[in-house]
């Protein structure tokens, strides 16, 4: 059954006049970070804490032959060394957590620590706790592994081939989608050109400041307690059926995030510190370090994508046929899911009636992957939008041409036979973005040339909707006017609990600095879903604006009686109640609260917000809804490249997106231009290097990342339709921020130089060759 | 290795501590209570544990404790706090400099010994200023909004 009603009426406030909702507000947030009074989650400790190290192992492919842990135990100070053995469990579940309509293939779980065989360098055999950090680093070393060597397979490509080493059972597929609209095949055939591409991106590491922490102990009512820096407080329940523990006797406590970018979506730490601690009795704390960050955490999927276009003369787009192609790494967690993301919006925000995809998610003996902000529908728009010029290139067309002539409009359908609900204003935003990067800059000598590049996207927000997705928030006075939320949401930085602050603050008259939000508690606040999928403004927003309306209409119910007038005719604003038609009739905010209070009112609601929920997709053909809706936008960059040197520097940069509303705008300001940073280092600069299972970049020194010196000008354009299904019309706009950057940096390279580097990231070395290839071709 | 009684001055504090010879400045400031001091790759790439010694900004995982004895060491929880913040830490909240927050105690600091040394920088100074600092939220232009605007205001109060 769809239930897709509602989708038709964005939820937008019925309310007077906006006195907080649109405004750049200081964030609630904002002190404690900048004084460091902020507590991350290495800034705990705990009396009687032991310090926890992790042995990880040293080859890509290999069996286990033995673990001698013997010598580590005997160390002085080590309380105690845990391998597989010492399990009660050996998987940790790695689907999507907390949801219903999910299924994958039994067996693919990771292990928490190797037994008998290791998938990757960097998967975990051991955790060694101890009195001091020293001593269990130390215990690592005398841990004795026997290796024996097992076939490896590093590429996709050779994974899928017959006879390859198997990763995973039975054939290293690990998830695949096909996707059919019409008949690609007989609209080729009708197509005046056709234009073939393939595009490759990199392996990247999400490189937050902040490695992952956490501290677990067992508690006084024998609850295992994990203070972690984690984007899903709701792993509590993975964690449990790993420990086998009830799911009531997990706690997990969030802390503010140091970045997550979907990097702290899977499992980090927990399980490693919740068996030390169960273990040992006493709080463990584990603190990764950069390298260790780099080498085990998950990276964002390397894809090969091959485009074959059929097209009119005149530009119109008749048939698309894409193959894409992930590397999962050695563990799947979230491949299926990046894949569909990927497969999904393969062609983009263009109308499109016959279309085939197939998409394929492989393992390799490659560090695992899964998500990372824009979660597989940013390396699609990586090929694309790349594509897109090339098919503009071979009609003799201009880029802005190419992509008017073929943009979605509303009521238009994706590949899976999704309608765009909302407004679609691709052009409008592809013109703001273009026209925004003012005058061409002169080249400053005559070996650099300028370019530029354009990208459109198009991506969703909000978790896939045969998810079943919910969140909640309760919201509450206080009897002198200040308010209290509890949501269970994470904040990784994006302003997500000051969302909910401003949302309350807008719909209940009250200033921003009398509230207090508790967040991110799997125990102690209502669970409001992952940080993860551009979804918490969207959800835990539309659940605190439904608990804040709730006690608005209790109030003013009780107000209206008081002033005997019509309860529509009542307004908060400044911590004062008052009749909008009469400027006689008013009283403090805290009076009206007594009157409640008095007579045994609610000041308080707690309430759920549900996604649309849909079924599955057609396993045929993946017709059906995937999402509840989708942000577009468009990046416009200039770049000049030394031609001498193959440097490619960005001069400009403009960005503009269709946000719905901006409910702060400095926060999607602030998203925007982050986002638009990161596609930087995605498109130039960033690169994890595994080569035959080796990572290469171990630490910043040799993963390079955007610096302040990198960043060109940056101008960033708001459009605000109203359509997004958020409060006040809002739409999720923080992973889009970085999806159009890469392939609008790629864009314009080409433009400048007159060829085309199809590997991402665009080293000089790359640029070079193709500057080379070119001057030889010409 | 012995540990060596090394006495550090703090915002404006003392403290007698046993350290080994090998311990890091982040490594005793964090074990004080210094938190607000981050640790983001204790190799010095990435700037988040950046204090000052001696006005001069430094990373603390890259100097031993030792060394910085007798030294005046001044951290973004010295800088200024919530009822009296230092103008560059009021300009950071005001300008949605801090998103995550974790890279911002360094890199206030790294602006702080900046300002000093130059009231009114060029971009470009500022740029190279900040270029040891990492960031991975903002992309910068908050942060640098925030510096200008913060040098403005010191230097108004400056001239009083």
């Amino acid at each position: 059954m769809t239930n897709m009603n509602h989708l038709e009426q964005p939820n937008i406030a019925n309310l007077p006049e906006l006195r907080q909702i649109g405004k750049p507000l200081r964030r609630i947030d904002a002190m404690g970070k900048v004084t460091g009074a902020t507590q991350y989650a290495a800034d705990y400790v705990m009396p009687n804490m032991l310090h926890a190290k992790v042995l990880r192992a040293q080859h890509a492919s290999a069996k286990i032959v033995r673990i001698d842990v013997s010598k580590a135990r005997a160390l002085p100070g080590v309380v105690c060394v845990l391998t597989a053995e010492d399990l009660p469990g050996d998987r940790v579940a790695t689907d999507i957590p907390g949801v219903t309509g999910t299924s994958k293939r039994a067996g693919t779980d990771a292990p928490i620590l190797a037994h008998d065989r290791v998938r990757f360098m960097g998967e975990a055999l051991a955790v060694v706790a101890a009195e001091e950090l020293a001593l269990a680093e130390q215990a690592l070393d005398l841990i004795e592994v026997v290796y024996e060597p097992y076939p490896a397979v590093y590429t996709p490509e050779e994974a899928m081939q017959p006879g390859a080493p198997i990763v995973t059972e039975p054939d290293n597929i690990v998830a695949r989608w096909r996707i059919l609209k019409g008949d690609a095949d007989a609209a080729m055939r009708d197509a005046d050109l056709i234009v073939e591409g393939t595009y490759k991106t990199q392996f990247i590491d999400h490189a937050y400041l902040e490695p992952e922490a956490g501290i677990a102990w067992v508690d006084e009512h024998d609850v295992l307690t994990i203070r972690v820096s984690t984007q899903v407080v709701e792993h509590f329940r993975s964690i449990a059926a790993a420990l086998q523990l009830p799911q009531n006797k997990v706690h997990i406590m969030g802390t503010l995030v140091g970045g997550g970018f979907g990097g702290k979506e899977d499992i980090t730490v927990e399980l490693f510190i919740g068996l030390a601690a169960l273990k040992t009795r006493r709080p463990v704390k584990l603190v990764y370090t950069r390298e260790e960050s780099i080498l085990a955490h998950c990276k964002r999927h390397p894809f090969t994508i091959t485009h074959k276009t059929g097209v009119t003369r005149s530009g119109r787009i008749l048939a698309s046929q894409v193959n894409l192609v992930a590397d999962s790494g050695a563990y799947v967690y979230l491949s299926p899911y990046v894949l569909l993301y990927a497969a999904s919006s393969a062609v983009g925000p263009y109308k499109i009636n016959h279309v085939t995809i197939n998409a394929y998610a492989v393992a390799t003996n490659n560090t695992f992957t899964s998500a990372f902000r824009g979660f597989g529908a940013a390396q699609a728009c990586v090929a694309y939008e790349q594509h897109m010029d090339e098919i503009a290139r071979a009609l003799n067309m201009s880029p802005r041409e190419i992509r008017r002539l073929n943009y979605v409009q509303a009521g238009d359908t994706t590949p899976n036979g999704q309608a765009f609900r909302g407004a679609v204003w691709l052009e409008e935003c592809a013109n703001r973005a273009w026209d925004a990067l003012g005058e061409p800059t002169p080249p400053p000598t005559p070996h650099v040339k300028i370019g530029r590049g354009l990208a459109s996207y198009m991506q969703s927000y909000g978790r896939i909707t045969w998810f079943h997705d919910t969140s909640q928030a309760w919201v509450g006075l206080e009897m002198d006017g200040s308010i209290v939320i509890r949501c269970g949401v994470p904040d990784i930085g994006g302003g997500q609990v000051n969302t909910l602050a401003q949302i309350s603050a807008e719909v209940l008259g009250v200033p921003m600095e009398r509230i207090t939000v508790y967040s991110t508690d799997s125990a102690l606040t209502p669970l409001a879903g992952t940080t993860t999928a551009t979804r918490q403004m969207y959800m835990s927003g539309n659940a605190t604006y439904q608990a804040a309306m709730a006690v608005r209409k209790t109030l003013a119910e009780r107000a209206s009686q008081h002033f005997e007038c019509e309860p529509a005719e009542i307004d908060f604003a400044d911590s004062t109640v008052f009749n909008k038609n009469d400027a006689t009739q008013k009283m403090p905010l805290t009076q009206l609260i007594a009157l409640c209070a008095a007579e045994g009112l609610p000041r308080a609601n707690l309430s759920l917000f549900k996604a649309p929920f849909t079924e599955k997709l057609d396993p045929d053909n993946a017709q059906g809804d995937i999402w509840p809706d989708y942000t577009f936008g468009a990046q416009a960059v200039e770049v000049a490249v030394d031609m001498e040197t193959g440097e490619v520097r960005v001069l400009k940069s403009a960005a503009c997106h269709d946000v719905g509303r901006a409910l702060n705008p400095a926060a999607v300001v602030g998203q925007i231009e982050g986002g638009a940073a990161q596609g930087l280092g995605y498109a130039l600069l960033e690169d994890v290097q595994i080569v035959n299972g080796v990572t290469l970049t171990p630490s910043f020194a040799e993963y390079l990342l955007p610096t302040a010196c990198d960043v060109p000008e940056v101008k960033t354009i708001i459009l605000e339709s109203g359509t997004g299904l958020g409060p006040f019309g809002a739409k999720g706009v923080g992973e889009p921020a970085l999806t159009p950057m890469a392939p609008a940096i790629a864009n314009a390279v080409t433009n400048a130089i007159g060829a085309r580097v199809t590997q991402l990231p665009l080293t000089p070395e790359r640029v070079l060759e193709a500057i080379e290839r070119q001057h030889g071709s010409a | 290795m012995n540990p060596k009684l090394v006495t550090l001055s703090v915002n404006h504090r003392t403290h007698h501590v046993a350290l080994n010879p090998n311990t890091t400045l982040l490594s005793a400031l964090r074990d004080l209570g210094y938190t607000d001091v981050k640790s983001g790759c204790e190799k010095g790439d990435c700037g988040a544990c950046t204090v000052l010694v001696n006005g001069i900004a430094v990373n603390a995982c890259l100097q031993l404790a030792w060394l910085a004895e007798g030294q005046d060491i001044l951290t973004v929880a010295g800088l200024g706090s919530s009822d009296q913040p230092h103008p560059l830490q009021t300009a950071f909240a005001d300008f949605g400099a801090a998103q995550c927050g974790f890279c911002t105690p360094g890199m206030i600091m790294s602006a702080k010994a900046l300002l000093d040394e130059r009231p009114q920088p060029t971009e470009a100074e500022m740029r190279k200023a900040l270029s040891g600092n990492l960031c991975r939220c903002t992309g910068y232009a908050r942060i640098f909004e925030a510096i200008e605007h913060a040098a403005k205001q010191l230097n108004v109060d400056s001239r009083g």
